[in-house]
């Protein structure tokens, strides 16, 4: 404790210090973003604690519960499982821009008019997937919709709404 | 997550020597690697991001078959129309699997390449010989209701997670390789192993090579195939058993059939001798019980798995009889 390392000791050493931030810049909601995270940062947390993102949730952190998915470049994604490093050029869309200003994203207003929340922790990721869903364009039933469905979880169990919403947007889609 | 410095290759062979370094390891799609970083099961100080690299194409062979660039995504992989149309086996097995962002993200190489999901392996708290060689297997007198049956050693009876490595066992796909000593072929039965003593050791790509491609026969079992997954849910979660069966028939009369299990094993399972009982044969449900039998004659259980072994038998029989449209 205290020691001051001199110039040659933390070449040396890589890990007695931390390695140094990394340039990164990042286009996200149509804005570009210029940042200096460790490489080992999430998207997740990029977009949560260096950007104030806060719409994208953490919920298991690894991979399972789905209320991190953000689109790249219109793919839906897990943001936990991703360092930001490596997403330099790619379109990365939020909750927060699905919205064209005061306009709500179809599946937005889908999920209000069919009550697809309680508590809402889960919604942003799950709008987000119901929108890469659509943008694959690959269900044909319900079940369907469902399964394409079930890298979120919502443990206040509201998936009938949810279900419901999804569906409605999606044959929209089909019919424009 | 330990702390580790990232470079992106944009070259293969430069990929491979910087790989050579104690402690480096290539990220592509990430999606079991960084977690496992997280939870401290790996610790590499260096990553290789790889996803730059020009393999994320799906081609046509002379020989008729398909190749699969290492870093076409499962998504895209599932999707692909002349998948779809000539290896449906295969598409269904990728769709089986993860969730559609992890499929999103995930790659077919960094697939064949993903860990165990033993839950002592995942567990830094207990003993275990595939994350750190020499302590022990906890599952072995533990809690294994996901375990192996066949294959498994007194070291580790962790089983493969992949679905799709399941159905690429059935159509004998061919996994190539480059590194520092070349390129190579390597059948994917013999890709990835059994625990044996070192059960750390879960495939044998050398630690300086990269998965280029997989290449598909032209043979796609396209008329008569299926994969059978079964699981404690409907949807996205890993196999207690899975089959990927593919079968030509002539009439009611099987010509050619490849069986191949996951779930059960370190790695896909096939017992070609099983599969030969049935060649010539009529489809009924006896026949494929036969078969069924003989793929499971070595099979043994520990205390909380050993239902997979009936459930194996059934799902065989299962498979087999909707491949062919019973």
């Amino acid at each position: 404790m205290g020691k001051i390392l001199n110039e040659e000791d933390s070449t040396k050493s890589s890990f007695a210090v931390a390695p140094p931030l990394m340039p990164v810049t990042l286009h996200i909601n149509g804005h570009p973003y210029s940042l200096h995270l460790a490489p080992w940062t999430s998207l997740l947390d990029t977009l949560r604690e260096h950007l104030n993102l806060t719409g994208t949730k953490k919920g298991c952190d690894h991979g399972q519960c789905g209320a991190c998915t953000i689109l790249v470049d219109g793919k839906r994604i897990n943001a936990c499982l991703a360092l930001a490093v490596g997403y330099e050029d790619v379109e990365i869309t939020t909750i927060e821009g699905l919205a064209k200003g005061d306009e709500l994203h179809p599946v937005q207003a889908a999920f209000i008019e069919h009550d697809a929340f309680q508590c809402g922790y889960c919604t942003p990721g799950q709008i987000c997937s119901a929108v890469g869903l659509i943008n694959e364009g690959k269900a044909k039933t319900t079940d369907d919709i469902q399964d394409l469905m079930s890298g979120n979880v919502c443990r206040c169990g509201a998936y009938t709404n949810i279900t419901a919403a999804v569906e409605q947007c999606y044959h929209q889609s089909k019919a424009q | 997550m330990n702390n580790f410095t990232y470079t992106k290759a944009t070259d293969v062979a430069l990929a491979v020597t910087e790989v050579s370094a104690q402690g480096a390891k290539f990220l592509a799609g990430g999606t079991n690697l960084v977690d496992l970083m997280r939870i401290d099961v790996m610790r590499p100080n260096h990553l290789i991001d790889i996803k730059k690299l020009p393999f994320n194409h799906i081609e046509e062979k002379e020989d008729g078959g398909l190749r699969l660039g290492a870093l076409t995504t499962n998504a895209d992989t599932a999707y692909n129309e002349q998948i779809e149309q000539r290896y449906p086996l295969l598409s269904k097995a990728i769709l089986a699997g993860a969730s559609a962002q992890l499929r999103n993200m995930a790659t077919d190489g960094g697939n064949l390449l993903q860990r165990t999901r033993c839950y002592y392996f995942y567990d830094t708290g207990t003993p275990c010989n595939k994350r750190e060689p020499g302590t022990g297997c906890s599952a072995i007198n533990g809690y294994n209701r996901i375990h192996a049956i066949l294959g498994w050693s007194e070291q580790c009876i962790a089983t493969h997670p992949s679905d799709m490595a399941v159905a690429l066992a059935a159509l004998e796909a061919k996994v190539n390789v480059t590194g520092k000593n070349g390129d190579r072929t390597i059948s994917i039965s013999d890709f990835h192993r059994l625990p044996e003593d070192t059960p750390h050791i879960d495939t044998n790509l050398q630690p300086d090579e990269i998965i280029t491609s997989i290449d598909l026969p032209a043979k796609g079992f396209s008329q008569n195939n299926t994969y059978l997954k079964l699981r404690d849910r409907a949807s996205y979660a890993f196999a207690l058993v899975s089959v990927a069966a593919g079968l030509e028939m002539e009439g009611d009369t099987v010509s050619d059939v490849r069986i191949a299990l996951g779930g059960v094993a370190h790695k896909p399972w096939r017992k070609p001798e099983a599969e030969a009982l049935l060649i010539g044969k009529t489809a009924t449900k006896e026949n494929f019980q036969q078969a069924a039998e003989a793929l499971l004659e070595c099979a043994q259980g520990f205390k909380y798995n050993s239902f997979k072994i009936e459930l194996a038998k059934r799902a065989i029989v299962r498979a087999l009889q909707q491949a062919v449209k019973m």
